[in-house]
């Protein structure tokens, strides 16, 4: 009698987490996606937090005056586009540093935020539509888990694109160039700062769509703990993927499921420990940074230009 | 002329190598002028070797050619006709292409991805299929091998060299511009390359200019030179009627007399040695990438010997030197020195005297921001009489420190003569002189050192390679890497050569086969004469 208990409620944990990585992968994933194509530029670009959490508020305020939330996720990824730029833009001023602008804007980006969206915590704004896969089952489990919203699937063909795009484009080669070698892309002919301000810009508007996400579908609201770190684990994220796309979106979808940890125990009735679960992401993201640094050896696969992997 | 021959005759043009003409080319960095009314010729389809000392301003030179740095003044014709040369694009429309001194590879990305990104004119979408395809065919229609998937940073150095002649012949260059390009091969490699251009030049299909120093080069592969010194032309003639010494007087720039044949040390079986100072026992490291880099190496310099190491870079060399130095931890063997087990901890290297020369001196043994007095301290800042006082708090005297780092100045001739200036501002030849008043003045037992006078000029190469004779002859054991084999010729008692990571072959001075070297540096695993 107690097998069977113990096996349900590991399916139902299993698919709490299944769950869980579907819905609160989605951020991680535009958020990581961005800074791939910022860091194969050269550059890196910690301000993407800030960029999130003004992608968010943006996102949110536009949808409730427009009445649309896909208005709203233009919105987002307009205002990532602004601060995008304007990292890309400070970094190129001579003697100007990527990781300390980034910074800053990431202290920009929550600041601007809570003084713009003090007005947006009470209003409801419209939310996204979601998309439900588990419409063939019965049970209310399944649907709720394989509900998921349109951003997900849109963001995984982002990465098979860009994956794609970074081996077999003109536009991915280039900026692959520009990232691993800007003395030699400049001797071909081929715009070093232009291109890293424009990788660094989109970048910014698929974080900002990330924040869109979390303001208009999944917590669903606006309020200032929203990320509450999610743009820089992405970042870290980035490093653990080794700049790939792909491995990028299946590193997304871990830290998504190690983020519903905390919920989906507390869903089989396991209450002692919560908040140490919901550290889960936490946790996973310096567990995997120590396990894939190994000190003395540069990163194998880094862009050559990235200024932690400059000796 | 009606335009049928006009169309026939520019086709006839474009199949040839180009003639380049610069007329009175000047060239400015803020207040110094590094190209000042500097004119030559080059003609269609010769081999030009352009020669002078480091900062004579060769480098500047091609460069503008090549639109990298556009002149203040003076212009350029091709084919008889003056063109604006202000960017890459302009040069590469003009089908002249340059091969840099440092490689302009991107070394995260694979050889067929660095031909095709030269290429500048990529479709939007690429049919790697069809390209991967194309380029084989390009390959095969030279003598040159390589994978066109490996990843650059995989490849050896003479294959990166091919890759970037490769580059050039894959643009259909007319002008191919080469700095230095035999630097980091080996001397097989290099009279495989430089073979190889010299026969498309006798075809009459391309031009070559090349920057070197070596005067072998050029009386083996050059048709006419022109000789730069301090930004000025120096002079210029046909290959055969100059010989190498009116060369090298045109080089220093008086007619001094110039051993251009190393000075061999004569071998003195007599010559005593002492005892045994340095013993390295099966040394094992990993380089940056965690991959074998110094592999079993056994080797013992002596009291009173010059060891010098050869080998072309990336075997080893650099692993090797980090390990002596303690800048890197070894993952097996032993090293001793005075009998002793060492681990280069700052307690052995005062007790054993060991001191030190490491390349890039800049980076390696000083602290660049901080002032040419503390530098010359780092050794011993911390003790007796540089540090001290009330109560033994060892308190640094300044005072101390700044009257001796007068004196090392003033002996070792380091300019601009002020020991409070940063040492990141002096030249590279006074950062040189600097480290090396704080490393020879101490009791000497042993010497490590690591190209000691890259990127210096003709004065300063000699004042060295004179401080480290004479610490030689008061006794001291020293271990000399370096990849300019003349300079080991010149300076060593032994000559050991490295390759893959461990001892090739060792050779006594005055018993030395440059051949035989030269084969041994190529290494038995194919970097040399294709495979």
């Amino acid at each position: 009698m107690s097998e069977t208990t113990d096996g349900l409620a590991f399916g139902s944990l299993a698919l709490a987490l299944l769950g869980g990585a579907l819905r609160v992968s989605t951020p991680f994933l535009f958020v990581s996606l961005g800074e791939c194509i910022t860091e194969k530029s050269g550059r890196i670009n910690l301000g993407l937090e800030g960029t999130l959490v003004l992608g968010a508020m943006g996102g949110y305020g536009v949808s409730l005056l427009t009445g649309s939330p896909w208005l709203g996720v233009l919105a987002a990824g307009l205002c990532g586009v602004l601060m995008g730029l304007l990292h890309g833009g400070l970094c190129s001023l001579p003697k100007v540093n990527d990781i300390a602008v980034g910074i800053a804007l990431m202290l920009f980006g929550t600041g601007l935020a809570f003084f713009l969206g003090k007005p947006l915590i009470q209003p409801q704004a419209p939310m996204l539509p979601s998309v439900e896969l588990g419409a063939w089952s019965d049970d209310e489990q399944i649907r709720s888990a394989l509900r998921i919203n349109v951003l997900l699937p849109v963001g995984l063909a982002l990465a098979g694109l860009l994956h794609w795009a970074f081996r077999a484009s003109r536009w991915g080669l280039a900026l692959r160039l520009v990232g691993d070698n800007a003395a030699a892309a400049r001797a071909l002919g081929y715009p070093v700062v232009p291109i890293r301000i424009g990788a660094t810009a989109a970048g910014g508007f698929l974080a900002g769509v990330g924040g869109a996400f979390l303001s208009l579908y999944y917590p669903g609201s606006w309020n200032e703990g929203l990320s509450s770190g999610q743009g820089l684990m992405a970042v870290a994220l980035v490093i653990f993927a080794r700049w790939s796309p792909l491995r990028c979106a299946l590193a997304a979808l871990l830290f998504g499921a190690a983020g519903a940890l905390g919920p989906a125990l507390q869903s089989q009735g396991i209450t002692a420990g919560y908040y140490l679960f919901n550290a889960a992401p936490y946790v996973l993201t310096l567990a995997l940074m120590a396990a894939s640094w190994t000190p003395g050896q540069t990163l194998a696969g880094a862009p050559g230009e990235l200024s932690f992997t400059q000796r | 002329m009606d335009a049928l021959t006009h169309t026939l005759l520019a086709a006839d043009v474009q199949d040839r190598g180009a003639a380049v003409e610069a007329y009175r080319v000047t060239k400015r960095f803020g207040a110094l002028t590094a190209l000042d009314d500097v004119s030559l010729k080059v003609a269609s389809g010769s081999f030009h070797c352009l020669l002078g000392e480091n900062g004579a301003g060769k480098s500047t030179l091609v460069k503008c050619l090549v639109g990298y740095h556009p002149p203040e003044e003076g212009s350029f014709l091709v084919d008889g006709r003056e063109q604006a040369i202000r960017s890459p694009r302009d040069a590469q429309r003009l089908r002249i292409g340059m091969v840099y001194q440092h490689f302009t590879l991107a070394p995260g990305m694979t050889v067929a991805e660095n031909l095709l990104l030269a290429r500048g004119d990529l479709p939007l979408r690429i049919d790697w299929r069809r390209e991967k395809a194309a380029l084989a065919a390009f390959l095969d229609s030279t003598p040159f091998r390589l994978d066109l998937n490996a990843r650059v940073a995989d490849l050896a150095a003479g294959e990166k060299q091919k890759l970037e002649i490769l580059k050039q012949l894959y643009l259909g260059q007319r002008l191919l511009i080469l700095d230095e390009p035999t630097s980091v091969l080996t001397p097989a490699e290099a009279d495989e390359v430089l073979g190889l251009l010299h026969g498309m030049t006798r075809d009459g299909r391309l031009t070559v200019m090349m920057i070197t120093h070596k005067f072998r080069e050029v009386s083996a592969y050059g048709d006419s030179v022109t000789v730069l010194r301090r930004g000025k032309l120096a002079g210029s003639g046909k290959v055969g009627e100059l010989t190498t010494q009116d060369m090298a007087e045109m080089m220093v720039g008086s007619a001094v007399s110039v051993a251009t044949a190393p000075r061999r040390r004569a071998a003195d079986p007599e010559r005593k040695t002492g005892e045994i100072r340095l013993a390295v026992d099966r040394l094992c490291a990993d380089n940056d990438r965690g991959m074998p880099a110094v592999r079993e190496l056994d080797l013992v310099a002596r009291a009173g010997e010059i060891v010098g190491i050869a080998g072309v870079a990336g075997n080893g060399q650099k692993e090797l030197v980090e390990v002596l130095l303690g800048q890197r931890s070894a993952s097996g063997g032993a090293l001793r020195v005075d009998g002793e087990a060492y681990g280069a901890t700052r307690a052995e290297l005062r007790r054993h005297g060991v001191f030190s020369l490491p390349e890039e001196p800049l980076r390696n043994a000083c602290v660049p921001n901080m002032s040419v007095a503390e530098n010359m301290g780092l050794r011993d800042f911390d003790i007796a009489p540089f540090s001290g006082g009330w109560l033994s708090l060892r308190f640094l005297r300044r005072g101390a420190l700044t009257r001796r780092a007068k004196e090392w100045i003033e002996a070792f001739g380091v300019r601009p003569p002020d020991p409070s200036a940063a040492i990141e501002n002096l030249s590279g030849g006074n950062v040189q002189r600097a480290v090396l008043a704080r490393e020879l003045s101490g009791a000497v037992r042993l010497l490590i050192v690591a190209n000691p006078v890259f990127g210096l000029d003709f004065a300063a190469t000699e004042a060295i390679h004179r401080r480290l004779d004479q610490a030689r002859n008061d006794g001291a054991a020293i271990l000399l890497v370096s990849e300019d084999l003349d300079e080991l010729l010149e300076l060593s008692d032994r000559i050991l050569v490295m390759s893959e990571g461990s001892i090739a072959h060792q050779a006594l001075a005055g018993y030395v086969d440059v051949a035989e070297i030269g084969r041994h540096m190529a290494g038995g695993a194919g970097h040399g004469a294709g495979h």
